[in-house]
């Protein structure tokens, strides 16, 4: 061979060479510091990472970086019964699972077409299941956003209120906190006894905790001036983004899905919606503080109004057999191995059913081919859309604002990731 | 209808932050001099009703009945392993922490007359198990159930009840057969469809079924 062949190097640098180089690239342009706020910051309630471009104490650019706590529920949903797929959504938001389950099974009822026949009874179970997720998950929302801004004592005492939820959802469903309680088409057990009295006694001491929690924070002027005009999300803004929930209605929309479109007997309750008038942290704040106990209200309509009954629907193709009866009958041994194997037989289409969950509007979108599995299911999780207002919303603050607005946007990884 | 939350504005005297000092203290203090006792603690914690705490470990929580613990296998009053191997908890259960080997054509028969298979080999790995309950839901012969409490089945002598279903290792957290019968312990069949199926089978004479294929093959 003849011909000279000649080599050259060339530099091919690693991720993390790439990520040194354009961090000095920024180093050198100008005078901005980039902070990685996350994945394990106790502020961030989670695995949230932001990468803040600073200028000083102030915050000129901010990318929100989900996805830590990615566990693909979403494709496991596919290779499942839709049964099976519930205790997983106990893992959704974690912090009120019970709302979780109750508006899965609530999507897949609307695919299966049963929405009508469930029982009387269930449906007000499941409105309080609903409401007690909801008071659970903002105490915690509240108490944590307290924390954030230095008032420590409101989370403990949130704490200790939160305690006692769990103490009853132990009782009614057998898990404190995973608590896959319902049934494509009924419930898992029925209220144990006495348990509706226990819940009155908790309503009770619990307005006292929002008493407390108030003359904690509502006039106390370091708190206001952590949250005041702090964070503002106009209306515009708000519905541009696609916030639900306390956020959307802390910016002065008045949308909630129990009042715009009513699903299961939400119709029935005498209940205000409380809205901001800013949409600063505040705001927020106010609007959940408000909403609890708007949820009481219900609650206590729910304790008074509560049937006997079935829990389950009628349906030996929906709902498995009792116990006694697949021991002794071939028909109902027949139908219990079914619905294990194959699941519901749900016909083919597609359905999209949106509620109010306590973070915001948690939507189940589920593609059907027929048969006992989703071809496809996604979940719209709000925590993952209220977050989108981040890199928006935090330019232009200070450091120290983004705990507080953080806190008070009030998110869930493990939903958000999902 | 919606309510509108109400803005804040602080007098001056709110402003040289005594008020909210004054109620901080009042709240704390009135936490700590246990003013307000709790009526959902009443049943739980029944020495000390001021007590929102419990005083672990000499204390140890009570759970409410219907509790779902770990799941165990069960046998009956004739210590016979109620399992028949269908493996319905093993397709239903969401993590798949439950493994069964059928006996096979030439394996073991059944503890109990009528019953036609019984596991060869049972195995919940105790990791992956996320105590859902779906198992002792769908079982068809009430043979595996959660057990009630989170020490049930323990061996008191052995160690403290409240550190039940620890291992130090991997092998150690995934329960045979053996153990788990063990933990299960015993449970009255209350049905008892094994005895009344023999019972019917015999009375048509159709009964045992390959004792009559093999007669015909001699």
């Amino acid at each position: 061979m003849s011909k000279v062949s000649t080599t050259q190097d060339i530099e091919i640098r690693d991720t993390a060479a790439n990520m040194a180089a354009a961090d000095e690239l920024t180093d050198v342009q100008g005078e901005k510091m980039v902070l990685n706020m996350g994945p394990s910051h106790p502020a961030t309630h989670g695995v949230l990472r932001l990468r803040l471009e600073m200028d000083g104490e102030i915050i000129t650019k901010a990318e929100p970086d989900v996805g830590y706590l990615h566990r693909g529920d979403e494709k496991i949903a596919e290779n499942m019964t839709y049964n099976q797929f519930l205790p997983y959504t106990d893992r959704l938001d974690y912090l009120a699972p019970l709302a979780n389950n109750v508006h899965y099974v609530l999507a897949v009822e609307k695919l299966l077409g049963i929405t009508d026949d469930l029982p009387e009874r269930c449906q007000y179970i499941r409105t309080i299941c609903c409401e007690l997720a909801r008071v659970s998950a903002h105490l915690l929302g509240l108490g944590a956003f307290a924390m954030d801004t230095g008032a420590f004592t409101v989370f403990l005492h949130t704490f200790t209120e939160r305690e006692k939820i769990y103490c009853l959802i132990e009782a009614l469903t057998g898990a404190r906190f995973t608590t896959s309680y319902t049934r494509v088409g009924g419930l898992s057990r029925d209220l144990p006894e006495g348990w509706l009295d226990e819940l009155s006694k908790f309503l009770d001491e619990v307005k006292i905790n929002f008493d407390e929690t108030e003359t904690l924070l509502t006039r106390n002027p370091i708190f206001l001036e952590r949250t005041q005009d702090v964070g503002i999300i106009t209306r515009e803004e708000a519905i541009d983004f696609g916030l639900s929930g306390p956020n959307l209605r802390g910016s002065g929309v008045e949308h909630d899905v129990r009042k715009a479109q009513p699903y299961m007997i939400y119709d029935r309750f005498d209940f205000d919606v409380p809205v901001g008038t800013t949409g600063d942290c505040y705001d927020r704040y106010a609007v959940r503080i408000l909403e609890m106990r708007e949820s009481v209200k219900i609650l206590r309509q729910c304790i008074a109004d509560i049937p006997g009954g079935p829990i389950n629907v009628d349906d030996g193709k929906i709902v498995l057999p009792p116990t006694e009866k697949v021991m002794t009958n071939m028909e109902e041994l027949i139908h219990q191995f079914m619905l294990v194997t194959q699941g519901q037989d749900a016909p083919v289409g597609e359905i999209y059913f949106g509620a109010e969950n306590p973070k915001g509007e948690l939507g189940f979108y589920i593609h059907s081919l027929g048969g006992g599995t989703p071809h496809r299911l996604k979940i719209r999780a709000p925590s993952f859309v209220n977050l989108s207002i981040l890199s928006q919303l935090l330019p232009g603050h200070m450091i120290a604002d983004v705990v507080a607005i953080l806190g008070s946007l009030d998110f869930v990884m493990g939903e958000c990731d999902r | 209808m919606a309510i509108k939350v109400q803005r804040v504005k602080l007098s001056l005297w709110e402003r040289l932050f005594i008020p909210a000092l004054w109620n901080g203290f009042k709240v704390t203090l009135s936490h700590f001099l246990s003013f307000k006792k709790s009526k959902v603690y009443e049943e739980k914690n029944k020495n000390n009703k001021f007590k929102a705490t419990l005083s672990y470990p000499e204390e140890l929580w009570t759970v409410p009945p219907g509790f779902r613990g770990a799941p165990y296998l069960v046998s009956d009053q004739d210590a016979a392993t109620k399992c028949v191997s269908c493996q319905l908890c093993e397709f239903v259960c969401p993590p798949k922490a439950i493994r069964i080997t059928p006996p096979g054509e030439a394996g073991e028969t059944a503890h109990r007359e009528g019953a036609e298979k019984m596991p060869k080999e049972f195995e919940i790995d105790m990791l992956r198990c996320i105590f859902c309950g779906y198992c002792e839901e769908v079982c068809p012969e009430e043979a595996i159930y959660l057990a009630k409490d989170y020490y049930e089945g323990y061996d008191k002598n052995m160690m403290r009840r409240d550190y039940a279903l620890t291992g130090s290792n991997r092998e150690e957290m995934i329960f045979d057969k053996d153990k788990l019968l063990e933990r299960g312990g015993t449970h009255h069949d209350r049905i008892k469809k094994w005895e009344k199926k023999t019972a019917d089978a015999k009375a048509q004479e159709m009964f045992p079924v390959e004792d009559k294929s093999k007669k015909e093959r001699e």
